[in-house]
């Protein structure tokens, strides 16, 4: 029996778009463009295995050896900081993590700064490096409204093209870090379907380079 | 299969399998007792896996710790003295899961050497750590790196304290685009972390990956390393392990702690690895020991999911006697069943959520089987 490689792909656009660049590698697996609920789909001529999870969830999937490899936003590498290997950056669903508040927003240094986030980890470890003394309110979502209603002082959150900020009359203040989806893999994975994830990663490496 | 291997849980029945194998090089075991003073741990808290320990107040006001770790009160025990010490334990640890954000009891075996460490003991024990996951499983694979090579690779590059620890995060997480990243932030050429890089994207078997970075030449410590792996190696093949071994340089370790040859084990089936260790002199260094040291644990607890349950049963034979049943007749039935090789519950009424392979029934002296699902 061939081994299966087991990889999570994150719902959405951007999952489908993975999905594209593994195809071109040579893993395709048609079914998974009929249009049903099922969330498993198998190509077992080519031992290849797809499912779709919540993009927040793929590192978990893969940390925990139930994905062999997988496709996560740098966000969520750098909120939830698995244990696993980071072996490519896709240079894709790029977007930036930034600190936003509103237009005439001024910083009082002398004052607790209130900082709404999904992203708690990643908001305490900015700010600490800063020296900052923060409050930290965690929201799972609409974390704009925050400082207008007067939640939070400013917002950390991933901004792609600053739309919803400007309709809502805040701005970007200052830049965090770049985001972009990375390819992770497993540890021991790694070692044990190394020929496999060698093959793909090569070919990823291959077809980001050539988009750059 | 005896009854023992039935009954025995795997975890159970590798500590077996291992305090022989150590046995059999001559480390002797060495049992300790489950408290230490919390003061250790302070001092040395980076050479622990997780920074949480579970502490309390002794009967004279010490502060004192349940375990989280075994090396270092063996290195605190220890006595600088000349030729080797052998030795290997088996306890439990007291750390928090970074999982489950509580406090776990974890059983542990582990091997260290202290003292004149020379290229055998290096070899022997990184020998004995394969043999330790070929215990576990026959697919493993024993990661090599060594420290000697990824402290020359960063100090080749003028790169801040900062800077410096994230490349080696990096590096742990085999990141290329990582270690750009931190060249751009540091205003340094790609070309200046090329060694680094170098490091990243090798991974392989230890021929082809030594004779690869032998054509890199980087002085007398660069050299040396690889003159060590080289000797493993060796040792290794001899003893039959060659295949199983990776160089791997996404295996780092505190280099405050580590300094020499490091490894990481992993079997088949477990997500992350199941042994880790190296040597250690720089850590004996900062206890005030004058001699070296090597050493690995073994993370029993995680080998729990490793095994399948294949028979599917609780237990052979369920033996149901009526209430006023002689004793004498129970206990008959009992001892031929177990006689025979296999287990048995006995008892007044069928047990609901045990799965037997046979349903028997006292009737009198005679025992009936009702259903037999074997």
């Amino acid at each position: 029996m061939k081994t299966m490689l087991n990889v999570a792909l994150p719902k959405g656009r951007l999952g489908e778009k993975v999905y594209a660049m593994f195809e071109k590698a040579g893993f395709e697996c048609p079914s998974i463009k009929e249009n049903n609920r099922k969330l498993i789909f198998e190509n077992e001529e080519k031992g290849i295995r797809y499912f779709w999870v919540k993009p927040s969830d793929v590192a978990i999937y893969v940390e925990h050896g139930a994905a062999d490899i997988g496709v996560a936003g740098k966000d969520i590498l750098l909120e939830y900081e698995p244990d696993i290997y980071e072996l490519l950056d896709l240079d894709i669903g790029k977007c930036r993590m930034a600190v936003a508040g509103k237009k005439d927003f001024r910083d009082n240094t002398q004052k607790t700064l209130r900082v709404a986030t999904k992203f708690t980890n990643i908001a305490k470890t900015y700010y600490a490096s800063l020296g900052r003394e923060i409050d930290i309110i965690h929201l799972n979502g609409s974390i704009e409204i925050a400082p207008i209603l007067g939640l939070s002082d400013v917002i950390v959150d991933i901004v792609e093209t600053g739309t919803t900020l400007k309709e809502n009359n805040l701005e970007v203040l200052e830049e965090i870090v770049p985001i972009s989806a990375r390819l992770i893999a497993n540890k021991a994975s790694f070692k044990f379907k190394n020929a496999q994830i060698e093959a793909i990663l090569k070919s990823m490496t291959e077809q980001s380079g050539e988009k750059k | 299969m005896s009854l023992n291997d039935r009954v025995f849980e795997n975890d159970e029945r590798i500590i077996f399998k291992l305090r022989e194998l150590y046995s059999k090089y001559g480390y002797m075991k060495y049992r300790m007792s489950k408290f230490e003073e919390y003061d250790l741990y302070v001092r040395n808290k980076d050479f622990l896996v997780s920074e949480n320990i579970i502490t309390f107040t002794d009967v004279d006001g010490k502060l004192m710790a349940l375990k989280p770790d075994v090396t270092l009160s063996i290195i605190k025990n220890s006595r600088d003295t000349s030729g080797v010490q052998k030795m290997y334990y088996n306890e439990n640890v007291y750390r928090a899961s970074n999982d489950t954000r509580a406090f776990k009891e974890i059983m542990q075996t582990g091997l260290e050497a202290f003292g004149d460490i020379d290229s055998y003991c290096i070899s022997e024990v990184v020998l004995l750590a394969a043999k330790s996951l070929e215990c576990i499983s026959n697919d493993y694979i024993l990661d090599i790196s060594h420290m000697g090579i990824i402290s020359e690779a960063l100090d080749s590059i003028k790169v801040s304290e900062k800077g410096r620890r994230s490349m080696l995060k990096s590096l742990g997480e085999k990141n290329m685009s990582g270690i750009s990243a931190v060249c751009r932030e540091e205003g340094l050429e790609e070309a200046d972390a090329e060694l680094l890089k170098k490091l990243v994207a090798i991974y392989g078997e230890p021929d082809e990956v030594l004779t690869k970075l032998k054509t890199v030449t980087r002085g007398e410590r660069f050299d040396s390393a690889i003159r060590e792996l080289e000797d493993i190696t060796e040792v290794l093949s001899q003893n039959g392990c060659a295949d199983k071994i990776r160089i791997d340089f996404s295996v780092i370790n505190d280099m405050s702690y580590y300094s020499g040859v490091v490894f990481k084990g992993f079997v088949n089936g477990v997500p992350g690895g199941v042994l880790s260790g190296g040597q250690y002199d720089n850590l004996m260094k900062k206890m005030n020991r004058k001699s070296g040291a090597i050493g690995f644990a073994v993370y029993l607890d995680v080998l729990e999911r490793l095994y399948e349950d294949n028979h599917g049963f609780d237990v052979d034979a369920v033996l149901v006697y009526e209430e006023g049943a002689r004793l004498c007749d129970i206990s008959r039935a009992v001892k031929k069943i177990t006689e025979g090789g296999e287990t048995v519950v006995a008892q007044k009424t069928k047990p609901e959520k045990i799965r037997y392979k046979r349903l028997l029934k006292l009737c009198g002296t005679e025992v009936e089987t009702v259903e037999n699902n074997a």
